[in-house]
């Protein structure tokens, strides 16, 4: 009998064309290694001997801990590449870093890239595992991932829910995978924010669309909050941080003024005062941290299934058995 | 010793002079000499089998990039002419965005000497319409049209300023030469990467709004209005921007204006995967916006195909796509596409495809081919309209491959290219 299919196929680049079964696939997957941080010895034989390299051409604090632990835990060997002092400042291009880190024979890439498309470009273009960590406006899958499972774990559920994303939708890769990921799995999505910080036509990717966050916050079931970067202000999407805290800011008081439980994420790094203000942040509703421990436990099974392990075998996998 | 060449029995498509109909063709010393239904053949004469070929006045390309001086590892003037003549073109208008620019009458002189140098297509130098295309004041309009530059633009970018393309409009009329402009208002589209809309959403890439070309196509429609002077519109991409046309021409503006054979045939679903081949300014549209180029190009208001030819060195698209530069090929492909896509499909008719390609830009841009009438250059195309072929970018004789079309199953084909009588291309 043959092996099965790798679930995943070779690379994971976004949310955007896998299926709802792939998703859960993955999501289901993630349970079982989410123990694995609570031992006392964090650390498996699942990729043992495998070579993963994390390239980084953005910074990334939260994002590449959270792969190299996951990868550190499946006892995978590891090297970090970060734009500075790399070739890849010296300018040298995409596809040489790619073909010069082939070549000394890798399993897995895990990238960031600041060009949207960056992701697929690599993966086209080299025979080991792609994993998208954020490329431009993009995608983020690992972190559509993470949040689609935070939800899961706090509401039971994901299909017929209703998340709205607040903030910065147009230049955001975690906003896209958000949709599509929730999308496949049959909830709900709204986007809110300043027209200005819309994609073009967000009604045709599927979202429902809000100008006042008051309306959001009445209709949805959980909030994803997106960091408003400064650089938006300075590019006059916004004239101030101020008056985006006052229109569109996540307060107390607007939820409290909805009379009914509203889950609350953010992707962080957050703005305290800016998008969220800290009593939402560190309130009973807030799951910002869950999302961070769940990150970890995503990315073992995103690891893990590209390595071509099965969802069925990830629990006998922890136990001591390889991908 | 004169030469003399008869193109028998083929199906002559000449709309200059109302004439489709099987014809021979006899070229003598670098003219059309006769156009008739059974010629006797000089003695002397060569004598090329033209049945079931069409024969018609040389295709004109008012709008390619040739990148000499300056860019040379693209494409150079040889090799774009080479490609100009496998693609059936007798004449190509090199643009002026080379570096140095084309901006002044040394360096028209230089575009066309090296033109004349390659012999084969015929190479005619456009100037730029500001010095160093830095949109601030006119370069030597009249100078640079002493040393052979039959137009003006600023072509990969807009003239901004409103003021300068209204003065360019106005000293251009004295020399009888077209100002050329690529319309864009760089206010809304200067980060853009591709057409603004669902596809740019999903792909996460900044988008060009149909607002920012036809803003543009506006402005310039009023200042043409305002002066009395040409205004030749390049690749025109948007439903408004075709229709404002339209009603300019109504209103005798003097207008003229291109459709691209890629804004003819391909939507921003062609950008799908990131592919950098199909990264071009202005960017592939909307099938909205398609179906208007389309019903522009079959009612005249688009009354030229121009490729707008743009090599790129493949290191140069083999990156992320918002680190892609702009632009295709297209003299070797825009025969084959239209006929393929445009004619095969009844947007236009074949003498209608041979207005749009030959006639109309020899008229626009004032050049002496464009027409089989006795007495005028024998520049000549034959092709094949049922060959079929598989483009292939490893083929072309341009030095870059950068094409949406690559694999393309196509249906028609040029089969010889005559320039002033000399068979430049025959294959």
């Amino acid at each position: 009998m043959s092996a099965p299919p790798p679930p995943l196929g070779k690379d994971l680049v976004g949310l955007e064309n896998l299926s709802a079964d792939q998703i859960r696939a993955i999501l289901d997957t993630a349970e079982p290694f989410k123990e694995i941080s609570e031992r006392r010895i964090k650390k498996v034989p699942v990729l043992r001997g495998k070579t993963i390299v994390n390239l980084f051409f953005e910074a990334s604090t939260r994002t590449r801990i959270s792969f190299e632990f996951a990868e550190k835990r499946l006892s995978a060997d590891t090297v970090n590449i970060a734009s500075t002092g790399s070739s890849v400042v010296k300018g040298e291009t995409l596809v040489d870093t790619a073909r010069n880190l082939e070549a000394m024979r890798i399993d897995m890439v895990v990238m960031r890239h600041g060009a949207s498309g960056a992701a697929r470009f690599l993966a086209d273009r080299i025979p080991s595992s792609v994993i998208n960590a954020g490329d431009g406006w993009h995608e983020h899958p690992t972190q559509g991932l993470l949040d689609l499972l935070t939800i899961r774990d706090h509401m039971g559920r994901i299909e017929g829910l209703k998340v709205c994303i607040v903030g910065d939708i147009l230049h955001s890769r975690v906003a896209r995978s958000n949709i599509y990921g929730l999308r496949a799995l049959g909830a709900e999505v709204a986007v809110c924010g300043p027209r200005t910080l819309m994609p073009p036509v967000p009604e045709e990717l599927g979202c429902v669309v809000f100008s006042h966050v008051e309306e959001a916050i009445e209709w949805a079931d959980a909030l994803n909050v997106l960091r408003l970067q400064l650089e938006r202000m300075e590019g006059g999407y916004v004239p101030s941080l101020r008056e985006y805290n006052r229109i569109w800011g996540v307060s107390t008081q607007r939820l409290e003024a909805a009379q009914k439980e509203v889950l609350i994420l953010h992707p962080g790094p957050m703005n305290r005062g800016v998008e969220i203000d800290s009593d939402v942040a560190d309130g009973p509703h807030s799951v910002i941290l869950n999302q961070v421990t769940n990150g970890v436990a995503v990315r073992m099974a995103v690891l893990y299934l590209l390595a071509g392990g099965q969802p069925e075998k990830a629990e006998a996998a922890k136990q001591g058995g390889e991908a | 010793m004169s030469e003399k060449l008869v193109l028998r029995g083929g199906r002559v498509v000449d709309p200059s002079q109302t004439l489709d109909g099987v014809r021979d063709v006899l070229l003598v010393d670098g003219s059309v000499v006769a156009v008739e239904a059974s010629l006797e053949a000089p003695e002397d004469a060569r004598v090329v089998d033209c049945s079931g070929q069409v024969v018609c006045p040389g295709l004109i390309d008012v709008h390619v990039h040739l990148r000499e001086p300056g860019e040379e590892h693209k494409e150079t003037i040889a090799t774009g002419a080479a490609a100009a003549a496998a693609g059936g073109f007798t004449s190509i208008c090199a643009m002026p965005n080379t570096d140095p620019p084309i901006d002044d009458p040394a360096t028209v002189g230089f575009v066309a000497a090296q033109g004349r140098a390659a012999g084969l297509t015929r190479v005619y130098p456009v100037g730029c319409i500001s010095v160093g295309r830095a949109g601030e004041r006119l370069a030597l309009v009249g100078e640079m049209v002493g040393e052979g530059a039959v137009a003006i633009t600023d072509d990969g970018s807009p003239v901004m300023d409103s003021g300068l393309m209204r003065l360019a409009l106005e000293y251009a009329q004295a020399f009888g030469i077209p100002v050329a402009d690529h319309p864009e208002d760089l206010g809304l589209s200067a980060n853009g990467h591709m057409n603004e809309g669902i596809v740019s959403a999903r792909l996460g890439l900044s988008g060009k709004p149909n607002a920012s070309e036809d803003i543009h196509i506006v402005r310039d429609l009023l200042l043409a209005e305002l002066t009395g002077g040409h205004i030749h519109l390049q690749h025109v991409s948007t439903r408004f921007g075709v229709e404002s046309i339209r009603m300019a021409k109504e209103r005798g503006v003097r207008v003229t204006a291109e459709a691209s054979p890629h804004h003819l045939v391909l939507t921003h679903e062609a950008v799908d995967g990131y592919r950098t081949e199909a990264k071009m300014n202005p960017p592939l549209r909307a099938q909205e916006d398609v179906d208007a180029v389309r019903a522009g190009l079959a009612d005249g208001t688009l009354d030229t195909i121009a490729t707008d030819h743009a090599p790129h060195h493949y290191d140069e698209k083999e990156a992320a796509f918002a680190d892609a530069p702009n632009g295709v090929v297209g003299l070797e492909t825009a025969l084959g596409i239209v006929l393929t896509r445009v004619v095969g499909e009844g947007v236009i008719d074949l003498p209608t495809m041979v207005e749009r390609m030959s006639c109309q830009p020899a008229r626009a841009f004032g050049l002496p081919g464009g027409s089989l009438e006795p007495g005028r250059p024998a520049d000549v195309t034959v092709f094949d309209p049922e060959r079929e072929w598989t483009v292939d970018p490893s083929s072309f004789k341009s030095k870059s491959g950068n094409t949406p079309f690559a694999g393309w199953s196509l249906k028609g084909q040029a089969t010889m290219t005559i320039v002033g009588g000399r068979v430049v291309w025959s294959g």
